[in-house]
């Protein structure tokens, strides 16, 4: 097998280098910053004779998922991306996407979602399609966006779901990493060719989307959830196999520095990489602080989460989005997800950097004191800065 | 009276859940049955997916896919997409849709398809209205038609889709409708063996949403025809207007009499309508006079 190369990418153009390695057949796709350079950089590879896809570039991100739902259903990968706005303007066709049982896999950028109007890195246009049915992988470099785009349709097609892979705006999508790309002979081993057991194609004469009755409805219902639920094992062996590979590997979750931890940090995305720091530097100066990334949130990774954070005395949630009349909406899954847990943490919510502010290490240092000091938590999310 | 000779695959099948005497299954049957087996089709909600569906069951021999309304052309496309870059380029891929779904909500997807000259046939069954939902106004409903959502009748204008998707300058435009099923047959048939854009409006009474009897559906077709309210023609790239059925001057009272949503015009109304006609009708034949000798 060939050697890998490096380059120095950016989240967005390593996005596209990892899309080209898998080998979707179409790309139906619509321009929105602060994901186009991963729509230019696929065009430019496609001219190159590098990137072997059609090239779909439909009047919205409607249309594009639209056509990305019935490529997908007639039988070829398929790959899209989108952000903030676009995603919303998706929204419809997420549903249909994951009911149509498509494993689609899309990148996206979280951005903020007007009004008003902004460019800014916060995870809630994401979050807000949590109950869409795609599977939701927060990535936080380049490298970490180029692996988990490739493991996402190994996850996606063998439990024909559709996954999003998300990272920041300009945060991860527009600053430049070196980056590892792996040869095209390794992902060739890694992803075999898409071969789905349905189809639309006249030989077939295999349909989809017509009206069903209640207890179809309901039994398709179930059927994603089982497939949902298949998700986390899936996601864990599909990354295994890429460390083997590679020789990276992420987890569902990442537990970082959480023995014997006193408190620690959860978060999801570019703020797992900050709060890494905070916890090197608060370490030294002999405080117990852990970090536990979220990678994987939708399937919410429950089980997983309760042995990570068992017996752990407190937990402060960073959230970079918010969902008014509830909060931080990580702080709201991790809640839910600990519920009735003998040994749980008290749970801290903190609404850090909505809307793209920044929080330097310090200042989450700042949080875990605050955290630290209270000797018992808001009900609610607290808005920090 | 003419008989009709026209060869038919078995797609479309009796048993489904059209209304009896409906235009739109009868414009369904003429458009799979011409196309035969090698056909994938996209229906949006509407009357055309109650008669395709409901799941298990089919009423055509070719895999149906409902989309969501307004996205059945970008559907159509990716199919098709898929398709070819399978190599099966053989596949004819077709959209049909309501008027609702093509005019109004469908439309901004339906244009994009057709810049990008994506290789569909696109049907708009146009019935005028939103038919499935009980009759309410479209932007393809007429001037002073009544619907549920223009009691008092609609103020404005329908309309043209026909000159509209000619501005695209893809490669075939036409009319059709029921009452003259060759001239629909054949329109089908050239459509499948042209590449890039089709798009066909069929012009599909609708018993109950106009208020005519069960067997009128093919005579009301062929008035609207003949009074040249819904002229029969194409348009091809753009600028080569073929007309195959129009006006034969018979007015327009005899079609709008038949049906109970202008029951409530005055004459005044009735005027104006002749009036548009003939204006259009006139507006045409120099359209289609000046490019005959383009």
């Amino acid at each position: 097998m060939s050697n890998p190369t490096k380059m120095l990418l950016t989240g967005n153009h390593a996005v596209s280098y990892g899309v080209m390695l898998a080998r979707p057949k179409v790309i139906p796709v619509y321009p929105i910053t602060p994901q186009t350079p991963i729509l230019e950089k696929l065009s430019e590879l496609q001219v190159l004779g590098e990137l072997d896809a059609d090239i779909m570039t439909p009047e919205s991100e409607h249309s594009a998922m639209a056509a990305c739902i019935t490529a997908s259903l007639s039988g070829v990968r398929v790959f899209t991306a989108s952000a903030s706005q676009g995603l919303m303007l998706m929204h419809e066709m997420l549903h249909y996407a994951s009911g149509a049982r498509a494993p689609i896999v899309m990148a996206n950028v979280n951005r903020t979602i007007g009004s008003p109007w902004g460019f800014w890195p916060d995870q809630t246009d994401s979050l807000a399609q949590r109950d869409t049915g795609w599977i939701q992988y927060y990535t936080e470099s380049s490298q970490e966006s180029l692996d988990t785009v490739i493991q996402a349709f190994k996850t996606a097609e063998q439990v024909s779901l559709p996954a999003m892979v998300i990272h920041e705006a300009f945060y991860v999508s527009h600053s430049l990493e070196p980056v590892e790309i792996p040869s095209q002979a390794l992902v060739d081993q890694y992803l075999p060719p898409f071969q789905p057991e349905h189809m639309l194609d006249p030989s077939r004469g295999e349909s989809w989307g017509n009206v069903v009755n209640q207890d179809m409805y309901y039994r398709h219902r179930q059927g994603l959830g089982e497939a949902m639920d298949k998700v986390p094992e899936a996601s864990i062996l599909a990354d295994r196999e890429w460390q083997t590979l590679t020789g990276r590997g992420y987890g569902i979750i990442e537990e970082y520095r959480c023995e014997g931890a006193e408190l620690v940090i959860v978060t999801m995305g570019s703020m797992a990489g900050t709060a890494r720091e905070t916890v090197d530097n608060m370490r030294k100066s002999g405080l117990s602080i852990g970090l536990v990334k979220v990678k994987l949130f939708r399937p919410f990774p429950v089980e997983t989460l309760r042995l990570a954070l068992v017996g752990i005395p407190k937990a402060i949630v960073l959230d970079r989005n918010f969902s008014p009349g509830v909060g931080g909406i990580l702080h709201q899954e991790l809640k839910a997800a600990l519920y009735g847990m003998a040994a749980a943490p008290e749970i801290y919510g903190y609404l850090a950097g909505v809307g793209g502010l920044n929080v330097s290490p310090a200042k989450i240092e700042e949080f875990v004191c605050m955290a630290l000091k209270e000797e018992k938590p808001s009900i609610n999310s607290i808005w920090v800065r | 009276m003419r008989t009709y000779e026209i060869e038919e695959y078995k797609v479309f099948n009796s048993g489904h859940q059209a209304c009896p005497g409906c235009g739109e299954a009868l414009a369904i049957r003429f458009i799979v049955n011409t196309l035969g087996p090698n056909t994938v089709g996209v229906v949006p909600p509407s009357c055309i997916a109650i008669i395709s569906g409901p799941q298990p069951y089919s009423s055509m021999r070719i895999p149906i896919y409902q989309t969501t309304l307004e996205a059945s052309a970008a559907s159509a496309a990716g199919i098709k997409r898929a398709l070819s870059a399978r190599g099966k380029e053989d596949v004819t891929v077709i959209a049909m849709a309501g008027d609702g779904g093509t005019y109004d909500i469908g439309f901004q997807a339906l244009s994009s398809a057709a810049e990008r000259n994506e290789d569909i046939i696109y049907f708009c069954l146009d019935n005028e209205g939103y038919m499935n939902t009980g009759a309410q106004k479209s932007s393809s409903t007429p001037h002073y038609a009544y619907t549920s959502s223009t009691p008092g009748g609609k103020p404005t204008r329908k309309k043209n889709l026909t000159e509209i998707m000619a501005a695209h300058q893809i490669p075939y435009v036409a009319t059709a409708t029921v009452g003259f099923p060759d001239d629909l047959v054949n329109k089908v048939q050239k459509a499948k063996q042209i590449k890039g854009t089709k798009v066909i409006t069929v012009l599909t009474p609708c018993l109950d949403g106009w208020g005519i009897a069960d067997n009128a559906a093919v005579k009301i077709s062929r008035l609207a025809v003949q009074t040249g309210i819904f002229p029969l023609y194409e348009v091809e790239n753009g600028d080569r207007y073929t007309i195959n059925h129009g006006s034969q001057g018979l007015p327009v009272t005899a079609y709008l009499s038949q049906q109970r949503r202008y029951r409530h015009l005055t004459q005044e109304q009735i005027d104006h309508i002749q009036a548009d006609v003939d204006y259009q009708w006139q507006l045409f034949l120099r359209k289609s006079k000046v490019n005959s000798f383009g």
